[in-house]
């Protein structure tokens, strides 16, 4: 059987990379794709977790399943809110969204 | 599991769900008459439901394992429902004129209240999360409502984009701590980790877990430097929402600080204490000297709130569960500051809001000479000013005395020091605001303030000088709800 280790080495290459990406892309949608990547990281952390360590408790799937359904939730409320800015001023990049600042 | 002889303990969160769909209903079958009349009726649901909360004071049960009803919880609902009031009082003159869909902002207002009163009661991380992310939603959405509004769009695209990361951090730091213990519930972690009896042999992500956990309670709170969108969703949001944001949303992170901290992680406080010691200092001096430069009031004010939340940690740090009997346990100052704060903070945006919305602006410049255009505006403006400075006979310095005293108390002497050279600082902005309105000379027209916002600041300007002049009352619920935190 693959060891535990293994899943929680793939968990944290991919939160890095969507890491990463959240701080670097400059495109709100590809901040929202790699913002999914670190919470599908989260997932496959939980679900290793429980498999591994408590498969008889059901605490890390029900975590997972509500933290998918949180996300699908929370990805619906921030494209709304991509378009809303892409239709004001015709752009979906990060850095010309730059009226307030100081 | 959960038994119907104590769903009476979720009273304050089912009269709100019932004000908020018989808002959304009266919004779409009503008649015209009834229409007019959605923020009484949303100002209604709270009020029934703050007698809810206030009347289940006391109790120290769980309703089921994963939510609480203890009085810190029914403490934290108060200053949510408390809050919530004022904003709407607030928006019935701001929002006609600026969108069609009133009876949704006041819904959405209410399930932003509702998402507060399940987050402080919670006691398990998929609660916690939950509780936060139903927060967190309803607010990008009541940052961004005017969608046609370019400002108001980029708060909450700024807001939803930090939000989105920092809560994917916190996740996964509840995803280590599940594997290191194999549960969620937050005894049963502290109980697991107190007793060594961890599931996994990974005990050295205890450290990243708690790191990461602090990203997402402190991104909420708005801790330095997890604060950069603060002072941007502040300036942008319609303001009596960021008064919301400052001051009840606060609130929720620094509840769920204390919450999942002292329950949860008793094993590690000298790590949490030395975290939120660092975090402290950077956030008041941070806040406060950046504040020092700003020239827009709104700016400033945000800048403000980022340093009070400096402040308020300091009761966390100061956090002692042993003494019995003293309200300088920390966490009941933590719980009186952010009761004072919240009313301050939230007049102090709502006079802000009322200016800006007949002068069209938010700079300094434009305060001048304030008290001949509008003398109850500069009045009260000058109260809350000097309580959020933290002069005597105002809330505000009650609040930073129970916090001070708590740290003294815990010998943090140098903690103190800065905290009050801090203080000092910031009289500077906000004698800045004061010199401004009463001793510059300025031109304008008189400013007229609606009613129903002449309401809402003679509820925090009277609430200001009631906690800072009779606190004796608000002191002993206070402790007694810190108390019920600390486990005495």
């Amino acid at each position: 059987m693959i060891p535990l280790s293994w899943y929680l080495v793939v968990g944290a290459l991919l939160f890095v990379i969507g890491f990463y990406g959240a701080l670097s892309r400059r495109n709100a949608i590809a901040i929202l794709m790699s913002i999914e990547l670190m919470l599908n990281a989260v997932n496959i952390n939980f679900l290793a977790f429980w498999r591994y360590l408590t498969p008889k408790e059901m605490a890390g799937q029900v975590f997972a399943i509500i933290a998918i359904t949180v996300a699908a939730a929370e990805a619906a409320v921030g494209l709304a809110l991509v378009i809303a800015v892409y239709r004001s001023r015709d752009t979906v990049s990060v850095d010309e969204v730059d009226l307030l600042k100081g | 599991m959960i038994t119907l002889d104590k769903l009476y303990l979720l009273s304050p969160e089912f009269i709100l769900l019932i004000a908020a769909f018989l808002v959304l209903g009266i919004d779409i079958f009503g008649k015209r008459r009834w229409q007019k009349a959605l923020p009484y009726w949303t100002i209604a649901g709270l009020l029934l439901s703050m007698v809810a909360s206030f009347w289940l004071m006391g109790h120290k049960e769980t309703v089921t394992d994963t939510m609480a009803a203890d009085s810190f919880a029914y403490y934290f609902q108060l200053i949510g429902e408390m809050v919530v009031v004022l904003v709407t009082l607030a928006l019935v003159d701001y929002l006609p004129g600026r969108t069609h869909q009133q009876g949704e902002f006041y819904a959405l207002l209410l399930f932003a209240a509702i998402a507060i009163m399940v987050a402080v009661s919670a006691t398990d991380l998929i609660m916690v999360y939950l509780g936060m992310e139903f927060l967190s939603i309803t607010s990008y959405v009541l940052v961004g409502f005017l969608r046609n509004d370019k400002r108001a769009n980029e708060a909450a695209i700024k807001y939803f984009l930090y939000g989105a990361v920092a809560s994917a951090v916190m996740l996964y730091g509840m995803s280590l701590l599940y594997g290191l213990t194999g549960t969620t519930n937050l005894a049963a972690i502290a109980q697991k980790l107190t007793a060594g009896n961890l599931v996994s042999g990974y005990q050295w992500l205890l450290f990243p877990a708690l790191l990461f956990l602090t990203v997402g309670f402190g991104y909420k709170s708005s801790l330095v430097p997890f604060h950069q969108w603060a002072p941007d969703v502040y300036d942008g949001a319609p303001t009596p929402v960021s008064a919301f944001l400052a001051t009840a949303s606060k609130g929720v992170g620094f509840a769920l600080l204390i919450r999942v901290f002292v329950t949860a992680l008793p094993a590690v406080k000298i790590d949490w204490v030395a975290l939120l010691y660092a975090l402290s200092v950077l956030t008041m001096t941070v806040g406060n000297f950046v504040a020092l430069r700003q020239t827009s009031v709104k700016r400033m004010l945000a800048y403000s709130s980022v340093a009070q939340a400096g402040y308020i940690v300091i009761g966390l740090v100061a956090f002692n569960g042993k003494v019995p009997f003293t309200a300088f346990n920390g966490v009941s100052g933590v719980l009186f500051y952010l009761l004072a704060y919240a009313f301050t903070n939230a007049g102090a945006f709502i006079v802000v809001g009322a200016i800006e919305e007949h002068t069209g602006s938010t700079q300094m410049d434009d305060y001048n000479g304030l008290v001949k255009r509008s003398p109850f505006l500069a009045g009260v403006f000058l109260i809350l000013l000097l309580s959020l400075a933290g002069v005597p006979a105002t809330g505000g310095f009650m609040g930073k005395f129970m916090v001070f005293g708590a740290a003294l108390a815990e010998q943090f002497y140098i903690l103190a020091l800065i905290a009050i050279i801090n203080s000092v600082v910031a009289v500077g902005y906000y004698f800045k605001v004061i010199k401004a309105m009463f001793f510059v000379p300025g031109e304008g027209p008189a400013i007229a303030v609606a009613k129903p916002t002449r309401y809402a600041l003679v509820i925090t300007l009277a609430m200001t000088l009631l906690l800072g002049i009779f606190p004796s009352w608000f002191l002993h619920i206070a402790t007694t709800s810190g108390l019920a935190m600390v486990g005495l």
